[in-house]
């Protein structure tokens, strides 16, 4: 592998000093099961890797009355072995139990599966539909932008030199809501999206009407996109087969996907309307207190 | 070259110290530093699982580890599993179902199960197969490992002293 030097900074500041001053040619690491592959096969050439694990605030995960705080280093395992953020946050629970296998799942952040930014990351849309923001520093200090901006393209995103992702912040469940995250792919585990579909679902206090939609599309584009015609087709309609068979059709609309080994154009289209309806009910069942 | 580190931990059980360069891997370091040839180096890519070791407890693949981040951790391989020349019931579940032909991918589904049977003593079918996802074997077709992680876990589960 390339040489590079490693520091393991102990606060946010030094890590950003830390990245500033090597100008572009130190990255951030977390888990490392992205970055130490693409340093090995020459995508990534960085001159120093900084492990941000050993900076307390990166590996919180922190349930308040006003939501979830979960440190951009906190691994994969940890968010779906909590029952309260499995209960509440479950799209994004169903993210982290199938991005790689287990060995991946001991060491993946949300925050690293965030800022590699493929367009297939499982935990993107889930983070969309949950209304995630993110929270950077950098050397201007700190700022916060939705999880909707983020991602510009394929391994694309906002950061500028020297920032780095601190933590992401969820809001708190309204009551009546439900989520789920699914994706297309041929076998069950260990594989890349062909179609990754993340709902998030408010229902009236009876449970017969939408209340509150958000729906993110994985894979289907050069990065991540939201929804929203497919929400506004849900939001004050009675929850039916025809009005989640609608938000379907909104979401199937606005894929562009490519052709590749995975899947054709065509298909990945077909499949964006049909899995968006499935989680769309999927997330209904467990606002309603299913699974 | 960047420079060497001085890094200390723990390895099944006992307190090791070794240099290495930031760029080595964890696998790297167990196989070539410390002459621990075990854990196998499979596709260095983190797809099949070869070189599972725990760290910290938790299973990760080496490959993707580097040995420099294991500063203060404890890890186990292959070789902390059989104890004083006695193999642990998985191992022994493994030779009895025939579990392995060429065996480079044994020590990683030794390990991987080991974490799975500490986690869940008693896994279905779907359970063994989803925890050994990451796991991969070109000779044996998997119902073999299946069956053998099951032999282990029945003959674990119904004699208490049985060590996970």
């Amino acid at each position: 592998m390339r040489d590079f030097d490693y520091a393991a900074p102990t606060t946010v500041a030094e890590a950003v000093q830390l990245l500033q001053s090597h100008k572009g040619a130190a990255r951030p690491m977390a888990g490392g099961t992205d970055l130490i592959d693409q340093v090995r096969v020459g995508r990534l050439t960085p001159d120093l890797v900084v492990d941000i694990k050993k900076i307390p605030e990166l590996t919180v995960l922190e349930w308040s009355a006003n939501g979830l705080r979960i440190g951009a280093a906190v691994p994969c395992y940890r968010l779906y072995h909590d029952p309260k953020v499995t209960a509440a946050y479950t799209a994004l629970t169903d993210s982290a139990a199938i991005i790689g296998g287990i060995q991946i799942q001991s060491r993946a952040s949300i925050g690293g599966n965030l800022c590699n930014s493929g367009p297939a990351a499982d935990s993107t849309p889930s983070l969309i539909a949950l209304g995630a923001i993110v929270v950077i520093a950098g050397p201007q200090g700190t700022r916060e932008v939705s999880v909707d901006t983020f991602c510009t393209g394929p391994g694309k995103n906002i950061l500028e030199p020297g920032e780095f992702v601190v933590e992401l912040k969820l809001p708190a469940r309204a009551a009546k809501s439900g989520s789920a995250y699914q994706r297309f792919i041929p076998r069950n585990e260990m594989d890349i999206a062909v179609v990754g579909v993340g709902v998030s679902v408010t229902l009236d206090a009876a449970g017969q009407n939408f209340v509150a939609a958000k729906i993110a599309l994985g894979a289907v584009a050069a990065k991540p996109l939201v929804a929203e015609a497919a929400a506004k087709a849900l939001i004050g309609q009675p929850v039916s087969e025809a009005t989640i068979q609608k938000a379907g059709e909104a979401a199937r609309a606005i894929a562009t996907p490519i052709d590749d080994m995975r899947g054709t154009i065509e298909f990945r289209k077909h499949v964006t309307g049909i899995l968006t309806a499935r989680v769309i009910q999927q997330a209904v069942e467990r606002a309603r207190g299913g699974k | 070259m960047a420079k060497k580190r001085i890094v200390s931990t723990t390895i099944n059980g006992t307190q090791r110290d070794f240099l290495c360069e930031p760029r080595q891997t964890l696998l790297e370091v167990l196989r070539d530093t410390l002459d621990m040839t075990g854990t196998k180096e499979g596709c260095s890519n983190g797809n099949c699982g070869a070189c599972t070791v725990q760290l910290n407890g938790r299973p990760v693949v080496s490959c993707l580890v580097l040995a420099v981040e294991v500063d203060g951790a404890t890890v186990e391989t292959i070789e902390g599993v059989a104890c004083n020349g006695t193999l642990h019931p998985l191992q022994d579940a493994f030779l009895n179902n025939a579990a392995l032909q060429c065996g480079i991918c044994t020590p990683g589904f030794i390990m991987q199960s080991k974490s799975l049977l500490a986690e869940n003593p008693n896994p279905s079918e779907h359970d063994i197969r989803f925890y050994l996802a990451g796991n991969l074997c070109r000779c044996t077709g998997y119902d073999k490992i299946v069956r053998a992680v099951q032999d282990a876990a029945g003959k674990m589960s119904s004699c208490c002293e049985a060590k996970v």
